[in-house]
């Protein structure tokens, strides 16, 4: 089946099997990679992207329900929230394997996008779904901090 | 990449990035893949062509012989070559050095990544090469401004001369290859009191690719023509296939295959979903009369009753037995037994590997290799290639805690079957998906220990120690110790630093077919809790304190004593935790780091310990990156904490029953504590930190949730211990 999505604000046709999820149409047809396979079963967020701006767990997202709506992936991620999250994430060095660490910034800014200064629950509450083997969740935390402290006044 | 032609070349130089491998004598004598080749000649370790290209863009780039997985040797190691070869470290790049011997681990003789050994292991070694590398820079300079060589200064990146003379080693790189490397007395290290790198908090090489999606990890890998294999593994270990129908399998747009393999059945596909898909639909009959079925309750039981006898000894001075056995008047004696269950490594990336056949005849593979040069042999013998034509490109991985560390090539043979069974030769990535992952063994394996104390007049008279559990040696092609104990088992429990005259270390080891292997930390995964949440226990019923009661039978072990120290001054231990909140202490060394913790912990509404915070002290030596070394421990201590509070993998008659994330919780933010770390100033020499943040977090938490409820857990994880909470 062909599907016409929108990925990071160009138009893009894809030739697959309705039912498979938009992970592996990004990696597999679009060939963006830097979204991560982790569980399969939305259980781990490695393969968070934005659909309409709202963090979508890819790995269960038939490609059938995305439609006319847009789709960011890491590589598209962009605007002053995303330059500060990497800005905070560079200083902070957070990653270590890095292999989660798309997923997270891609939920991070989402929350700051929405949510410009949380509080400490409320970054738990949005981060909750995005797993880190290596544990990097309290330079994550800082990170998120850092960056909201840099967004000046909401 | 910089041009071959413009790279640091020596004249005797190996063939860097030709995957030239030659043999290696492995003592895999019954069990090995391949016996092995005529000794080759040893390759130049110290070669700095082998080790870093500099480009004319005046880029250095280290080729890091041991694997990225986030513990930071891209970084660590390229500070090192940088501090002796004069470099800025905005020159600095790595990327990951292929399989070859030239990049072996000193004193193993082959290549790998484990035991916390990387910058142990490259301490000297990477910074004589840059040594090396500066002075055949310097030389070249001297010779083409006609100048003595002792008057070129090198700074930044940069030779100058009074005279005005200038150039930068990018410009430099070409005319240093033709000269000779100087004689290895002639490299003068620094004196550390002059560094200028090491020491410092530099940023990592690796963090900007992981911030914008460009870091490629072996799932990101695409070869021309390439077919996505998954297989369909046994229900048990050890099953075998009788047949399968890939009749529905065939309907699935994508399939391309399905082949019996070894391993299972091998199903190819145009995609991951396809093969995923096809999987799925495949119907596979197995055999399962042969297959192994181990129940970890029973087996535990079964454990417990071993308990009761002696087991081999492992460490045995003065006589704990007569003292256990015939304990004094007033003696009070202590006995407690634990229970460790199977633990899953889960890294974010599950095992894969791309492998295909090259037109020379050989294979060549990308993927997170931990062991390359296992690995190349393995796959040599499996596809009947020449060892020095398996070209093995190691990537990033996503995590590993030891899951890439095999020693049975188990990775590696699985994708060279793939290849040699694939549709037309073409070339395979091989996917696991995470319910592969989750169920396909490579366990830390499940143990029980009995611990038993006698204090006399507030001191210990002595200390016996069983451990019965699997052999993670077993598994491996390395030749099982002479005296029958696997050091993996009883590592931090026959060396605990401890004073005590009276003290025995016994191990009973069980054969099960549910494959083990190391796991962050290794023995230390559970010697660690058992002995320092004992300790607790003992240094109660003496009435002494759990620091100071600690510190008492460390003047032989200043290094325990010192992060011991450090640590109780970080968390204020004489003040004590705040209102409602209990402090835990634990104290452990793994592969010579020595690492103490304190817990904050308090209850949350289920009665599950909630650890507000975790001190760290670790002492590794002198501290090359002050800034990975707590993310090293940061990162350790939400490993380790996430396992003990939540992790077993059970097997219920051969079957696992864990699944996923899901059923095998991994720790989210919300659980992770706040990590203070303080590294401990030394001049000693650089031990890894990797691994030994890991084990003291449990037996901290433990001895924090005792102090607050006066309940002892002593059956892993907690969660299972209080009752699913």
């Amino acid at each position: 089946m062909k599907y016409a999505l929108t990925v990071n604000g160009e138009p893009r046709e894809v030739d697959v099997a309705p039912g498979t999820p938009l992970l592996w149409v990004l990696r597999e047809q679009v060939g963006l990679k830097g979204t991560k396979y982790g569980c399969g079963v939305a259980q781990c967020g490695a393969c968070t992207v934005h659909v309409d701006g709202k963090p979508a767990r890819s790995c269960v997202l038939p490609v059938e329900e995305v439609g006319a709506r847009a789709v960011t992936t890491i590589e598209g991620l962009s605007g002053p929230v995303a330059d500060r999250l990497r800005a905070a994430w560079r200083s902070l060095d957070v990653p270590q394997c890095g292999y989660c660490q798309s997923g997270q910034l891609m939920t991070a800014c989402a929350l700051l996008t929405e949510v410009p200064k949380p509080d400490a629950e409320q970054v738990e509450h949005a981060m909750a779904g995005n797993v880190c083997r290596c544990c990097t969740y309290t330079r994550i935390r800082r990170a998120i901090g850092m960056a909201a402290e840099e967004g000046g006044a909401p | 990449m910089a041009p071959v032609s413009r790279r640091l070349f020596l004249k005797s130089s190996a063939a860097v990035g030709a995957g030239l491998v030659l043999g290696v004598h492995l003592p895999m004598p019954d069990k090995g893949f391949a016996a092995a080749p005529e000794a080759p000649p040893q390759p130049d370790l110290y070669n700095p062509n082998a080790f870093i290209r500099i480009a004319p863009d005046n880029t250095v780039t280290l080729l890091s012989k041991h694997i990225e997985f986030g513990q930071g040797p891209y970084t660590g190691l390229a500070t090192l070559v940088a501090e002796e070869l004069g470099a800025d470290w905005g020159q600095m790049r790595a990327e990951g050095a292929p399989g070859d011997l030239v990049y072996q681990n000193i004193g193993r003789g082959m290549q790998l990544t484990g035991g916390s050994s990387s910058i142990r292991n490259s301490y000297l070694q990477m910074r004589r090469i840059g040594a090396t590398a500066r002075a055949m820079l310097v030389a070249a300079a001297a010779k083409q401004w006609e100048v003595p060589a002792v008057e070129v200064l090198v700074d930044k990146g940069v030779l100058t001369h009074s005279s005005g003379k200038k150039a930068t080693m990018g410009e430099l790189a070409e005319a240093a290859m033709a000269l000779p490397a100087p004689a290895a007395d002639d490299v003068k290290l620094k004196d550390p009191e002059s560094f200028t790198l090491i020491g410092r908090e530099l940023p990592r090489l690796d963090t900007p690719a992981k911030l914008d999606g460009s870091a490629r990890y072996t799932i990101d890998v695409d070869r021309e023509n390439q077919v996505v294999a998954m297989i369909e593994r046994p229900p048990r270990f050890g099953a075998k296939l009788t047949g399968f129908d890939e009749g529905a399998a065939k309907r699935i747009p994508g399939f391309v295959a399905a082949k019996e393999v070894p391993g299972g059945v091998a199903v190819y596909a145009d995609g991951f979903w396809p093969a995923k898909m096809a999987r799925h639909a495949l119907n596979a009959q197995w055999d399962e009369s042969g297959a192994e079925h181990a129940d970890s309750d029973q087996m535990i039981e079964r454990f417990k009753a071993k308990l009761g006898e002696a087991g081999k000894p492992a460490a045995d001075r003065g006589g704990a037995d007569a003292v256990l056995d015939k304990p004094a008047e007033g003696d009070k004696v202590l006995t407690a037994d634990y229970v460790f269950p199977y633990l899953a490594h889960a890294p974010m990336e599950p095992l894969d590997c791309v492998i295909e056949r090259t037109a020379d005849g050989g294979v060549e593979a990308w993927y997170g290799a931990q062991a390359p040069t296992i690995d190349q042999m393995a796959i040599a013998k499996v596809l009947g290639v020449p060892l020095d034509k398996v070209k093995i490109n190691v990537l990033f991985a996503g995590g590993s805690f030891g899951r890439r560390a095999q020693g049975d090539a188990s990775l590696a043979v699985e994708a060279a079957q793939l290849l040699a069974s694939a549709p037309e030769g073409r070339p395979v990535k091989l996917v696991w998906t995470r319910e592969d992952d989750i169920r396909g063994g490579y366990y830390r394996p499940l143990y029980v220990h009995r611990l038993e104390a006698v204090v006399r007049k507030n001191e210990i008279a002595a200390w016996r120690h069983r451990i019965v559990g699997q052999s993670i040696f077993a598994w491996t092609p390395f030749p099982e110790p002479k005296d029958g104990i696997d050091p993996t088992s009883v590592e931090g429990a026959r060396n605990l630093p401890y004073g005590i005259n009276d003290f025995k270390v016994e191990l009973t080891t069980e054969k099960i077919g549910i494959p083990v292997l190391w796991w962050r930390s290794v023995g230390s995964t559970h010697t660690a809790f058992s002995t320092e949440t004992f300790m607790d226990e003992v240094l109660a019923a003496a009435g002494l304190d759990p620091v100071e009661g600690r510190l008492a039978m460390l003047a032989e072990h200043p290094r325990h004593a010192g992060v011991l120290r450090a640590v109780a001054e970080l968390a204020d231990w004489g003040k004590g935790a705040p209102a409602g909140r209990a402090y835990g202490v634990a104290l452990h060394e793994s592969f010579q780091t020595y690492v103490a913790e304190i817990a904050e912990v308090s209850l949350d509404r289920s009665g599950m310990p909630k650890v507000h915070k975790v001190y760290c002290a670790v002492d590794c030596g002198v501290a090359v990156n002050p800034n990975i070394i707590a993310a090293q421990m940061e990162g350790g201590i939400g490993y380790g904490l996430g396992a003990a509070l939540f992790n077993a993998v059970d097997v219920v008659d051969g079957r696992v029953v864990q699944r996923n994330f899901d059923d095998y919780k991994p720790l989210r933010m919300g659980d992770m504590p706040e990590v203070s770390v303080t590294v401990v100033k030394s001049g000693e020499a650089p031990t890894g930190v990797g691994e030994p943040g890991v084990p003291p977090v449990a037996p901290a938490v433990a001895n924090a949730f005792a102090r607050l409820t006066g309940k002892r857990v002593r059956h892993l994880p907690f969660a299972r211990a209080l009752g699913g909470a």
